[in-house]
């Protein structure tokens, strides 16, 4: 049981030391010849006119808010779809006022326009 | 301690020949994809080294390892060395739990499933964190749409996955496959058609392929979140991007597809041949299939724009899987499936 989880965290380490190798060979292998043009952030040949730790629509953010409610809800989900047999139809009907509860909320949101990006 | 010591060599082996198969499994994915776009573009794809092109692949690697490494000035040195360690590493690690055959798994685990969710959510790390140190416009804006693109599908990815767990009533892939037994008709396509197809389709749109690659986007964008790696760098993306692509595809045929069965079970005839046994052949095969429709995907459909990639995953995707999971349910109590 816990050998299985740790050939899965060797599996990690294994993947992650794979990328190292090939990240040390082309670091090895390749040649080095800065200049101060190559190394300057890309901009389709213009100068970089800001930094670009710049200001970004915040919609990004409340879909990140949204997938944690959601990704929650999934976490909430696994298990009870696992013991379906033993919850029966109690369970289902739960579930469904669960999730109807949850589709109001979805309702409000979209209602709200928090799913536009015209 | 020997004992400890052999089976840590063992295991290490058996892991070596999980990485490896993929690899170059990655790499013939990329020779594939190139002759299959050649095809569908009437032309030939690349032809000229090796025969028919096949050594193309190591080529590349090869080109690749010898390009040179840039770090712009600019970019967060270890963050910008980092990330694409964390989109490769989950990206491999996820294979632990695929079962290739009933009896070929290398971690079999109760929360199978529950694993591959939790490993495959970890990669939107390593595209958020290279889009923001490489310290370039073109790389952030790259880097926030995949990021908000991924955690959105993975959303109706997520649910489509509970669809499957309530009709098998387990999170172990094996016995998720071993529940599907029967015939082409016991698989969980045909109950869970709607969550099959948005499973799928988020797939595509997780791994930001075309049609939804409006996060590498080169023609605005020029090739999002990692427009500042080069070389061995940009390998590793690549490496991870193919691999999830193959991942995705493997777990579209064990969860929907009935993995190494074979869809010809149970007809009298060819009981014992190769047909009609299941086993790795027919894993690979669907696997293969799949991998196809990516390609054949990104040959047809122009892409997406943001806001219908958006609507699509929560309008629609969302909606439909939230309604089918409770179709599930009633299938799964009413014992009309997998009961």
């Amino acid at each position: 049981m816990l050998a299985d989880y740790f050939s899965i965290l060797l599996f990690l380490g294994m993947a992650l030391g794979m990328g190292v190798v090939l990240l040390l060979a082309g670091g090895i292998l390749g040649p080095r010849r800065p200049s101060s043009e190559k190394l300057s952030p890309y901009e389709c040949g213009f100068e970089a006119f800001e930094d670009s730790r710049m200001k970004f629509d915040v919609r990004f953010y409340l879909v990140a808010i949204l997938f944690i409610i959601f990704d929650l809800e999934i976490a909430f989900l696994f298990p009870w779809a696992v013991a379906l047999d033993a919850v029966g139809v109690t369970g289902l009907v739960a579930m469904g006022v669960f999730l109807l509860i949850l589709v109001i909320g979805f309702i409000y949101e979209w209602k709200k326009g928090a799913l536009e990006w015209e | 301690m020997m004992d400890q010591l052999l089976t840590l060599l063992w295991t290490m082996a058996k892991i070596l020949m999980i990485i490896l198969p993929v690899t170059i499994g990655v790499a013939y994915y990329t020779y594939f994809e190139r002759k299959v776009l050649g095809y569908m573009h009437a032309r030939r794809g690349p032809n000229r080294i090796g025969p028919l092109g096949l050594l193309q692949p190591f080529a590349d690697v090869f080109k690749m390892l010898f390009k040179e490494l840039i770090v712009p000035t600019n970019a967060s040195k270890f963050l910008f060395l980092l990330a694409p360690l964390l989109s490769l590493g989950p990206a491999l690690a996820a294979w632990a739990v695929v079962p290739f055959d009933d009896w070929l798994v290398l971690a079999d685990i109760d929360a199978g499933l529950l694993m591959i969710l939790a490993l495959t959510s970890m990669g939107v790390y390593g595209i958020l964190l290279g889009g923001w140190a490489s310290n370039s416009k073109y790389a952030l804006l790259g880097g926030l749409r995949a990021a908000a693109q991924t955690v959105s599908y993975e959303i109706a990815m997520g649910f489509a996955l509970v669809g499957v767990i309530v009709l098998a009533g387990t999170l172990n892939l094996t016995a998720i496959v071993e529940a599907q037994s029967g015939n082409i008709f016991t698989w969980y396509w045909l109950p869970l058609l709607p969550l099959f197809v948005i499973y799928f389709v988020s797939g595509v749109a997780e791994t930001n392929r075309a049609p939804f690659d409006v996060a590498e986007g080169e023609s605005e964008i020029v090739a999002g979140f990692h427009v500042e790696y080069s070389g061995a760098g940009f390998a590793v993306f690549f490496l991870a991007e193919y691999a999830n692509m193959i991942l995705i595809s493997a777990l579209a045929s064990l969860l929907f597809m009935g993995g190494w069965l074979s869809p010809f079970a149970g007809i009298p005839v060819l009981g014992d041949t190769i047909l009609g046994e299941g086993g790795v052949h027919w894993f690979l095969l669907k696997t293969v299939v799949f991998c196809f429709l990516f390609l054949w995907f990104r040959a047809t459909f122009p892409r997406y724009r943001y806001d219908q990639i958006m609507r699509l995953g929560w309008k629609v995707f969302i909606p439909i899987t939230i309604v089918w999971i409770m179709v599930a349910g009633v299938f799964r109590v009413m014992g009309w499936f997998g009961g």
